[in-house]
């Protein structure tokens, strides 16, 4: 079973949603994300995203974008982000990570070579913004020959029809984006996801795990009542910006409780 | 579908949006439904006779098509070679080539029940053209300008304040084409319900580079039509300034399948090709994939864009539409690089030659020919698509020239 697999299975279980939350390497600089990994792990992240830079991120929000050029001017670069998760994986060997950003980075790197890289660092799963499944066959195969989950993006404008292609291919769990517009800006309330999340569920056994717009610890709890997982991004991003890491991981913390709060129903 | 017959030039792109193995549809999900929807709103208008009636008659009394065909016989004088023909855009309304890609994409968002029309300008023409659209058909209007842009191109962002549009100034990456058009695809994200993005030039996403391709191509079909009235005959070279492509590709693409015409591209070489400040995206870059569309990029080695450069606003993006990229792999067409100070020498010169001031972005294609006019015989014939007209541009250039306005 592969990391992100046994986590779910795991989550299943005690019966509660897993916390996601973000890093965007290299924000501000690569200690920063190395402590702040290390640390989320310990305060009760299930699994963590790390955001790969990229100069032109069209479906981040400002908070995202900013960090990502942050982390760019830091000399972060595709290379040097698998260096981290090589890094975080000598002390860790269970909280399963997952890439996010956008495809030129990886073609520029190759596909192939990618893959292989990637999985030998210690990657679990990639998420390609910009590869919807019809122009995924650049990569599908690679990514299984090296245990790479694809998770794919699906948004409330998905229509039935389309969520079936998506979901071919999709492994790990599925980023259900819970509002139509760019990280960060809204959030979905708790009709919106008792609408959108049991349509998912009909089409897929995979986990579903909602991001774009979580920010507190209800808004998580709201989530994890629906879904299985909440990803967190922007607002630990503003964090960091505004306070410190330490003030990251108290919210990893406080997200986690929050979750944790929530008991679901053996599925 | 596509009648796509492998053994024509004009027959691209396929079913997956892609000239040969350029173009596509590389967008987050949360976009892709709306490209397909638009996809099929396009189908459909193609082969609707009204679309086609409607688009004509604003074409006609709007715009104020045909454009003339104009031989530019003191330049071609001054040049002592090849004959020159200007295919005279810049006698449109709105003073470009980029309203016959507005008109027909405002028709279609009509069609498609949009009420809300947004866009992203670099030189701000296609920012007018837009506004102009919208203040037309009464629809509110956005659009986004990189900072840089909003500074250098003054008079084209009071334009479209006159005419009702929000201008939303970006300020991201060096604040132009790009980043402006990252803005405006999270807009539309964000908007989907209501909005239509109406993209100024034949890149981004499939079907945007064949749609606006096909707007477009009435450039090159009425100028073949008038040189065989004035000449007789096709010319022997077809040349156009490429930023993102458009207005090139809309005087190409009915030559593609005439081989005895030679046709050019021209890059903005910016300070010069090695300088590393120059928009020479298919001469100095490598394929990638930005803003929907597998493509010629400027990136470094790590896959990260970089920003272009160029005098003119026009042609100053790090991409370029995926048809040339294309066009450019088969060697169908050459793409050239012309430096900042060499168009502002033809700028002046056509100017003092032919009483046309030019735009920036065509005083590329002019330089061109400056260089290769000499040495063709006088019954040799040029045709060059004079995208637009200079007026947005006397203040850049008078800078340049050390004149304070
Ligand atoms: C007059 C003129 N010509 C050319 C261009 C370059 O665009 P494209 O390559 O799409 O024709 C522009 C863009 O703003 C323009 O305003």
């Amino acid at each position: 079973m592969s990391r992100i697999a046994g986590v779910f299975a795991g989550l299943r279980k005690e019966g509660r949603g897993a916390l996601i939350p973000f890093v965007e390497a290299f924000d501000p600089d690569r200690a920063t994300s190395l402590a702040l990994l290390q640390g989320m792990a310990a305060n009760g992240a299930d699994i963590i995203e790390i955001g790969m830079p990229f100069t032109d991120p069209m479906a981040d929000g400002p908070t995202i974008q900013a960090a990502g050029l942050r982390g760019l001017k830091a000399g972060a670069t595709l290379r040097g982000v698998l260096g981290l998760v090589r890094e975080f994986r000598a002390t860790d060997s269970h909280t399963p990570l997952v890439l996010m950003g956008y495809l030129n980075p990886i073609l520029s790197y190759g596909v192939p070579q990618f893959c292989v890289d990637a999985a030998q660092a210690g990657v679990d799963g990639l998420i390609i913004v910009d590869l919807p499944p019809e122009e995924a066959d650049l990569i599908l195969d690679d990514a299984k020959a090296n245990a790479l989950d694809i998770i794919r993006l699906i948004a409330p404008t998905t229509s039935d029809a389309r969520l079936k292609q998506v979901l071919e291919g999709s492994s790990g769990f599925v980023y259900y984006v819970s509002i139509t517009g760019i990280t960060g800006t809204r959030t979905a309330s708790a009709a919106d996801l008792a609408r959108d999340i049991p349509r998912l569920r009909a089409a897929t056994d995979l986990p579903i795990a909602v991001g774009f717009g979580v920010r507190t610890p209800e808004q998580a709890a709201t989530v994890v009542a629906h879904a299985d997982a909440a990803i967190v991004a922007s607002a630990l991003i503003d964090t960091l910006c505004k306070e410190s890491k330490e003030a990251v991981l108290r919210d990893v913390r406080a997200l986690a409780d929050g979750v944790r709060g929530v008991r679901k129903q053996a599925a | 579908m596509n009648d796509h017959t492998p053994n024509s030039l004009r027959a691209w792109p396929d079913a997956r949006g892609r000239f040969g193995e350029f173009g596509g549809r590389y967008v987050a999900e949360t976009l892709m439904p709306l490209i397909l929807e638009l996809e099929s709103a396009y189908r459909a208008s193609k082969s609707d006779p009204e679309f086609q009636k409607e688009l004509d008659y604003y074409l006609t009394h709007y715009v104020g098509r045909p454009s003339p065909l104009w031989h530019a016989q003191r330049l071609s004088a001054h040049l002592g070679g090849a004959k020159i023909y200007f295919k005279r855009e810049e006698l449109n309304h709105t003073g470009a080539h980029k309203i016959n890609n507005c008109v027909g994409q405002i028709l279609l968002a009509r069609r498609m029940g949009k009420t809300r029309i947004i866009a992203e300008t670099g030189a701000g023409q296609h920012g007018v053209a837009t506004a102009t659209v919208c203040a037309l058909f009464g629809l509110p209007c956005t659009v986004y300008m990189g900072a840089t842009d909003v500074e250098r191109q003054q008079p084209n962002v009071f334009r479209m304040k006159l005419l009702g549009a929000e201008v939303v100034p970006v300020k991201s990456g060096a604040g132009t084409l790009k980043d402006a058009m990252n803005d405006a695809l999270r807009d539309w994200v964000a908007n989907v319900h209501d909005t239509f993005y109406i993209i100024g030039t034949a890149a981004g996403p499939h079907p945007y580079p064949e749609l606006v391709r096909d707007f477009q191509t009435i450039i090159g079909t009425e100028a073949r039509e008038q040189l065989m009235q004035a000449e007789g005959r096709l010319p022997d070279i077809a040349i156009a300034s490429v930023g993102g492509g458009s207005n090139a590709i809309g005087l190409f693409h009915t030559f593609l399948d005439e081989p005895n015409v030679r046709l050019i591209g021209v890059e903005a070489a910016g300070k010069g090709m090695h300088s590393h400040e120059h928009a020479a995206s298919l001469n100095m870059g490598r394929p990638g994939v930005l803003h929907g569309n597998r493509t010629y990029l400027l990136q470094d080695d790590d896959g990260q864009i970089q920003e272009a450069h160029s005098i003119s606003a026009g042609l100053d993006y790090p991409g370029i539409g995926p048809e040339h990229s294309w066009l450019h792999d088969i060697k169908r067409v050459e793409y050239v690089g012309i430096t900042d100070s060499e168009a502002l020498e033809a700028f002046q010169l056509c100017a003092r030659t032919e009483g046309i001031i030019p735009a920036l972005e065509c005083a590329h294609a002019l330089a061109h020919i400056s260089k290769i006019a000499p040495e063709m015989g006088k019954e040799q014939i040029i045709l060059l698509n004079l995208s637009g007209r200079g007026d947005k541009d006397i203040f850049t250039v008078a800078k340049h020239l050390g004149t304070s306005l």
